[in-house]
């Protein structure tokens, strides 16, 4: 499904230079990310054991507690699909005899593993030491983990999180994830580094995970300005980017959010719009709710279709993936294993449907959006099975004009410019007339 | 008795009555009977028919359905199942029921679980999840407080809660509509052209829509005006067909894998009838004999977690080995995750120990045959060059 994106600070092109201060921010972050891919790659040289998992429930501050360097599949195939790369990966998983209907993010992961194992920066991963089968809100991840398994023999231990069918968290699902931790997972994970658990370091890692969110959902919200500072699709996939891999919890990254957030709040006095790929924005014309994961192998041209015509994002369902933190969840080190169940429990994908339309509507008012964007992806029935569903509900409940797009993840084969570009402009033609026509009828 | 003629013309038309009229007229029979939807591939029955409902399993609309309505909710990277269900919803069809019950098989069933709160709101809807834990004291627990929800939320339904001992009662009725389709299956492999696939799968889907003693007595009878048959014996390739255990293939495609010279010697289809392996035990406590048997006496199939690399494929290997089986067919609806996914390891498993395979995919609406026939006759060909050689 995720995330994180590393970006190169942005280049003034047409615009002023950005403000200094978010380059402080973007260079932290890639620093971090640098660096942990470079862990990754020396891990097993420097004695170290290598966990994999997910990004959507990933426990970061439990698997921290034991050593191990960590590596998530799902952001080592979104890079790798940003950088191009991923194309070629998914047709060696085929050729390879993975049907061209599965989740491409699983066959970039296969693809370069048959490929020797080249991460995105160009070091050579390791073969994990364990699989932490997190599977929370996805189905493709248990098999995604089981395929990598069947190939490398790698321990695997499995918890699973329970649906939110009825739309609640309950007692006995909370109990049951609390008891996999303690009876499985954490014992696996003790017998695999040889660290024994030690339940007050998970404290001290899941009070830094909680000043983070703090932070991070300041940031967040920011866009409910006028202008919006921040673009909460295409810029929110950087600054979850830290959270919801391999550093929430870290002091690290409790410095980048705070670093990030006295930017955001120094461009929420200054009224400034957000920073493209080519700059400040200078007008806001749309403010847009995004619902699905971006497309990766063509990001940089999918966001220029919005910043192009004044569209922002105002928030995104996307951006909740890896952690929902906007309706009040935190890490809590007083009840280190039941947070950490809950918050596996409240991701995004594992809220059902009518949970998820609630939360649309909610953005929708709240950040005063004018419509709603769907974005498909071909990939992903998680996100994507019952989106049109989605699309008549968010649209009859709110009055406002919604759309839908395409498109995938990182099989660039699925992303038609034109075509996407095309439904987009009619789209924010749509919003404009129905302005207007909002506006006379006021006018009477 | 029964012929096979008459049998058969009573699954045929269950099979084809898409306004599940047998269900109408079972609730009728008797004033505040209600029925309960299942979609595949497992659900505990046992507790719908406890609360006295009728379980009935929608397997979707196959290739009579015209979708037009159940279309318009799903992208083209969708399966079928799920349009045609909603379509079989929409349209009145599924009326009778007073209730779904969506099994946690796959994220687009899950969705639709949702989906189906939002469509259907004066129907009881339930997502039923099973533990991907094995514990007893793990994923035991978890799962017997699920079915505890279930049997509170149907207690209500009912207007009178279910007592252990009816749960007892159904757990013995299901029993032994077990040992029954387990006897049709071990019919079927011993005589494949006795009991062709055609027929048994059928039979299978009877069971969807007849209350459970009925379907019991109808398999027991199918097998023994079967077995008075004389039918032509063939040297046709014995295969086990997997991967087809949500949306269905289309009647046509099943008779043309046996035209094209192949045995089906086991199937995953209607896997609901074979999900627990043996006898859950009537004394105890039902809940939690229901329980153990998910967890240590289940099938295996591609949304249930293999704990150990080793045990993937075992089951599929065992039934080859069981059935006499000489390759197997992996026949996956497509966009299906689970069957598509699984598929590769599955492949991997059988290639180590050497039993062929042949793989394709198909829609519940698939019209065009001939090249699943082609390779299905392909395949049989070689498999008996290579018995022969
Ligand atoms: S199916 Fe969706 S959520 Fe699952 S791994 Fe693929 S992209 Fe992620
Ligand atoms: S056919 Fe496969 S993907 Fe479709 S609903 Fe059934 S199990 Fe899910």
């Amino acid at each position: 499904m995720s995330t994180p994106v590393q970006m190169t600070p942005p280049q003034a092109s047409k615009k002023p230079a950005p403000h200094a201060q978010k380059e402080d921010a973007m260079l932290l972050q890639k620093e971090m990310i640098n660096r942990n891919y470079h862990e990754l790659a020396t891990a097993h040289e420097n004695g170290r054991k290598v966990a994999a998992t997910f990004v959507p429930g990933n426990l970061n501050e439990l698997v921290m507690c034991f050593d191990f360097a960590r590596s998530l599949p799902e952001t080592n195939a979104l890079q790798n699909g940003m950088r191009k790369k991923s194309g070629k990966m998914i047709m060696d998983a085929e050729r390879d005899g993975h049907s061209e209907d599965v989740c491409t993010y699983v066959k970039a992961d296969l693809g370069m593993m048959l490929g020797g194992e080249i991460g995105p920066t160009g070091e050579k991963l390791p073969t994990p030491d364990l699989l932490l089968l997190s599977y929370t809100g996805c189905f493709t991840f248990m098999k995604w983990f089981e395929l990598i398994r069947q190939k490398y023999n790698c321990e695997t231990v499995m918890l699973h999180t329970p649906y939110q069918g009825d739309g609640k968290i309950t007692q006995s699902m909370r109990d049951y994830v609390v008891k996999q931790l303690k009876q499985t997972v954490i014992p696996t994970m003790e017998r695999v580094s040889g660290v024994k658990f030690d339940i007050d370091r998970l404290r001290q890692y899941m009070k830094e995970s909680a000043k983070a969110e703090d932070d991070l959902v300041r940031v967040l919200q920011s866009a409910k300005n006028r202008p919006s500072p921040i673009d909460g699709y295409f810029g929110a996939v950087y600054y979850i980017g830290p959270i919801f891999t391999a550093f929430r919890g870290t002091p690290e990254a409790t410095q980048y959010y705070d670093v990030l957030r006295r930017e955001i709040d120094q461009r929420v006095r200054e009224k400034k719009g957000p920073i493209t790929p080519e700059g400040e924005m200078a007008e806001e014309k749309y403010r847009l709710v995004v619902e699905g994961p971006p497309n990766w192998t063509s990001f940089r041209e999918f966001w220029k279709m919005f910043y192009d015509e004044g569209a922002v994002v105002v928030t995104s369902t996307y951006a909740k993936v890896g952690g929902v933190y906007d309706f009040g969840f935190r890490h809590d080190p007083d009840h280190p294993l039941e947070s950490l169940a809950d918050y596996c429990l409240g991701c995004y994908t594992n809220m059902n449907f009518p949970q998820r339309i609630d939360m649309i509507c909610r953005y929708m008012d709240e950040y005063e959006a004018d419509g709603l964007l769907i974005n498909s992806i071909k990939s992903c029935n998680s996100f994507s099975a019952g989106q049109l569903l989605m699309l008549r509900e968010v649209e009859k409940r709110t009055g406002k004009p919604a759309a839908f797009i395409e498109s995938d993840l990182v099989d660039p084969r699925y992303f038609s410019a034109a075509n996407i570009k095309n439904r987009l402009e009619s789209y924010f033609q749509m919003i404009k007339q129905k302005r207007s026509v909002a506006g006379v009828t006021a006018g009477h | 008795m029964t012929t096979v003629q008459q049998i058969m013309e009573r699954c045929q038309a269950l099979f084809e009555d898409l306004h599940f009229n047998a269900v109408k007229q079972w609730k009728a029979a008797e004033p505040g009977r209600k029925a309960i939807g299942y979609m595949p591939v497992y659900v505990p029955r046992e507790i719908v028919h406890a609360a006295g409902m009728l379980p009935v399993g929608i397997f979707g609309g196959g290739d009579q359905l015209e979708v037009i309505q159940g279309d318009a909710y799903y992208q083209s990277y969708i399966c079928r199942i799920p349009r045609s269900t909603l379509e079989m919803g929409l349209t009145g069809r599924l009326d009778c029921l007073d209730g779904m019950l969506f099994p946690s098989l796959c994220d687009v069933i899950r969705n639709l679980s949702g989906m189906w709160q939002i469509l259907f709101k004066d129907k009881y809807v339930r997502y039923i999840d099973v533990p991907q834990n094995y514990l007893d004291s793990v994923g035991g627990e978890f799962y017997i407080q699920e079915m505890q929800v279930l049997r509170e939320d149907l207690g209500r339904l009912a207007g009178k809660p279910i007592s252990d001992d009816a749960l007892r009662a159904s757990i013995a009725v299901y029993n032994d509509n077990r040992r029954a389709v387990q006897e049709l299956y071990a019919y079927r492999a011993r005589k494949p052209w006795q009991a062709p696939t055609s027929e048994v799968y059928l039979v299978i889907r009877a069971g969807m829509i007849l209350p459970p003693q009925e379907h019991t007595q109808l398999v027991r009878d199918y097998i023994a005006a079967v077995d008075l048959e004389n039918r032509p014996k063939r040297d046709n390739a014995r295969v086990v067909l997997t991967g087809s255990f949500c949306e269905q293939p289309p009647l046509g495609l099943i008779k043309s894998i046996e035209m094209s010279g192949c045995y089906v010697v086991d199937d995953d289809f209607g896997l609901i009838h074979r999900w627990l392996l043996d006898e859950v035990p009537v004394t105890g406590d039902p809940l939690e004999e229901l329980s153990k048997a998910f967890l240590h006496r289940s099938n295996q199939q591609a949304s249930k977690y293999d704990e150990k690399k080793e045990d993937k494929g075992k089951l599929l290997v065992h039934s080859v080995k069981f059935y006499g089986a000489e390759g197997v067919i992996f026949a996956a609806p497509s966009f299906c995750d689970p069957a598509l996914l699984e598929r590769p390891m599955l492949q991997d498993v059988l290639s180590k120990q050497k039993i062929p395979y042949t793989a394709f995919k198909y829609a519940e609406n698939t019209g065009q045959m001939a090249p699943i026939r082609e390779q299905a006759g392909t395949f049989a060909d070689s498999i008996k060059l290579w018995s022969a050689a």
